[in-house]
């Protein structure tokens, strides 16, 4: 196969992404940006939550608490340190990481519905540690003092500054997700996603790998999140810990295809579009989260690989493109 | 002859149930041990502590001369030590090929992933599923599911390969087949222990046999011995002697 074809699977991911940044740069409407914004969030946020689901085949429930535990320390340092966002997002990504460790060496060995169980208490008992934590300012949260967007050039400068960040970090998310799912290491998360035991008998590591790959997908959604929080403006435990948004992650990775690199992709992009557009029908408005019960159902019963698992398995062909 | 694996004096309780009390054999390099006893006598028991999937009540195992009881099972892989499952364990959403690589990578050798799919190719010939091997798992039947076991235990290259049932559920030409495996994989130098329950096969095949019954070892020898000897007879089919003594009972 000759070189470029290899990497066939990862271009076109990285091409899809490209072109919705593109996108509101050629339409230059700030309306376009935050929809664009919103989707590139949910992409690197299902694909990291794919390297523990998708490949590993651990169902981590709660995963939004990485979200908002990274948030909360990078909103700590730049409002209450001075920090400037770079290194602030890299300490959001660094804790999530290192608190994902810890916390997989004690509930990893939970399988099944037991471990789906314990990610959502491990969400519950942040958020409420939290809302109780005064130095992160408890129940009301922080707020970030505005003059801080001058050492950006200004609100609209840091708008378009954190965009191209949110970019950045979804190509990175990708390029991630395609090395670990082409790699010695994810073929071993792969083996102990199909059976645990018989991928140990073979020398599988499963400990060891298990924990890496929780590790990795937790230090994304915590850069993620310092970055989403800086935009915001302000923080507050409830909108930090959403479970709904885990579960909506979930139905982004299932809808596109767990396991695969472009499925998250497709998935996240299809869903936050469904999502604004239900959002903004008067009959949908109120229930849009049903809708996304319903779809999860549909997909759970009917096209269990995901759109990309389908179309790899219906047509051989396609799996050389479709990584 | 070198010894690969001495059990020594090995017990496994459940609870109240003794499944193995005192087993103890010495396996020589490069032969075929088969071992023997009706169900529920605690064979795979065996295979599981010896693999580290269940922790030894007492006793010891040494591997290469070294003591490797209660090791994890993935550190026993990667010392050289295969085994196949009596329920085939496939890793059903990943191709044929995709799983001996899984074998090649992780096992003894812990090859990467460029050197790893040669071997696995060259595995997936000699147990002749080279045709399958873009196939998912799931789709195989399960004679191939049983080769493709065999081909995940030997893409790792291992020193010892512990094999339950390999011919369980294969018809009379399949069995063949595989008994000629067998004996290919013992010529390269890999010693192997098999359970088996087809008599016929496992006899022809053996250097040397181990009986157990409710978890005790009551046998040892080559098949010959083992053949003739009244405690295997009594455990499969009952006690021969008992027909007689019941009519000297009934005579007094």
């Amino acid at each position: 196969m000759k070189n470029w074809q290899k990497y066939l699977g990862l271009i076109i991911s990285l091409l899809a992404v490209t072109l919705l940044a593109v996108w509101p740069l050629i339409t230059s409407k700030p309306v376009d940006r935050e929809v664009a914004f919103t989707i590139l969030k949910g992409i690197a946020l299902a694909s990291s939550l794919n390297i523990i689901l998708g490949y590993t085949g651990y169902v981590s429930f709660g995963h939004i608490v990485y979200f908002g535990l990274g948030g909360y320390i990078g909103f700590y340092l730049i409002s209450q340190q001075g920090w400037s966002i770079y290194p602030s997002m890299l300490a959001g990504g660094l804790i999530a990481g290192l608190f994902a460790f810890l916390l997989g060496k004690a509930i990893l060995r939970l399988r099944g519905a037991y471990f789906a169980l314990a990610t959502i208490g491990v969400n519950m008992a942040v958020l409420s540690f939290i809302s109780n934590f005064d130095l992160l300012g408890g129940p009301i949260g922080m707020t970030l003092n505005f003059n801080i967007y001058k050492e950006y050039g200004g609100a609209a400068q840091a708008l378009q500054l954190i965009f191209y960040l949110m970019v950045a970090i979804t190509l990175i998310t990708i390029i991630v997700s395609y090395l670990v799912r082409t790699s010695k290491f994810g073929l071993g998360l792969l083996a102990i996603r199909e059976d645990e035991d018989a991928a140990e008998v073979m020398g599988v590591v499963a400990p060891n790998l298990k924990t890496w790959a929780y590790v990795l997908s937790a230090i994304f959604p915590g850069v993620i999140g310092v970055l989403f929080f800086f935009k915001n403006g302000s923080i507050e435990p409830h909108p930090a810990f959403p479970l709904h948004t885990s579960i909506e992650l979930i139905v982004m990775v299932m809808l596109g295809g767990q396991g695969t690199v472009f499925g998250p992709i497709l998935g996240a992009a299809a869903y936050q579009r469904m999502r604004g557009l239900l959002l903004t029908t008067p009959i949908f408005k109120n229930i849009q989260l049903s809708v996304a019960g319903v779809l999860l159902l549909i997909i759970v019963l009917f096209i269990p690989a995901g759109v990309v698992g389908w179309i790899r398995n219906r047509f051989p062909i396609t799996r050389r493109v479709l990584q | 002859m070198t010894i690969l694996l001495q059990v020594e004096g090995l017990t496994k309780k459940f609870g109240g149930l003794t499944a193995l009390s005192d087993v103890t054999f010495d396996l020589p390099e490069g032969q075929i041990m088969g071992l023997i006893g009706p169900n529920g006598a605690g064979k795979t028991t065996l295979f599981n502590v010896v693999n580290g999937v269940y922790p030894a009540t007492k006793g010891k195992v040494i591997f290469k001369g070294k003591d490797v009881t209660n090791v994890k099972t993935y550190e026993m892989a990667q010392l050289g030590l295969a085994r196949t499952h009596q329920i085939v364990k496939p890793l059903n959403e990943l191709s044929v090929l995709d799983n001996v690589i899984v074998g090649a990578c992780f096992g003894r050798q812990g090859f990467g992933l460029g050197k790893a799919t040669p071997i696995a190719e060259e595995v997936l010939e000699f147990v002749d599923l080279a045709d399958r091997s873009d196939q998912l798992a799931s789709s195989l039947n399960i004679a191939q599911k049983k080769r493709l076991e065999m081909a995940r235990a030997l893409a790792a290259q291992p020193h010892l390969i512990l094999m339950d049932e390999v011919l369980a559920g294969l018809n009379q030409s399949e069995i063949t087949e595989m008994v000629e495996t067998v004996r290919k994989i013992r010529d390269q130098g890999i010693t192997i222990i098999m359970i088996e329950h087809v008599m016929e096969a496992v006899m022809k095949v053996s250097d040397h046999m181990i009986v157990l019954n409710f978890g005790a070892q009551i046998a040892e020898g080559t098949p010959e011995v083992i053949q003739s000897n009244p405690a295997v007879i009594e455990a499969y089919l009952g006690d021969p002697k008992l027909a007689q003594k019941l009519m000297q009972k009934a005579m007094e």
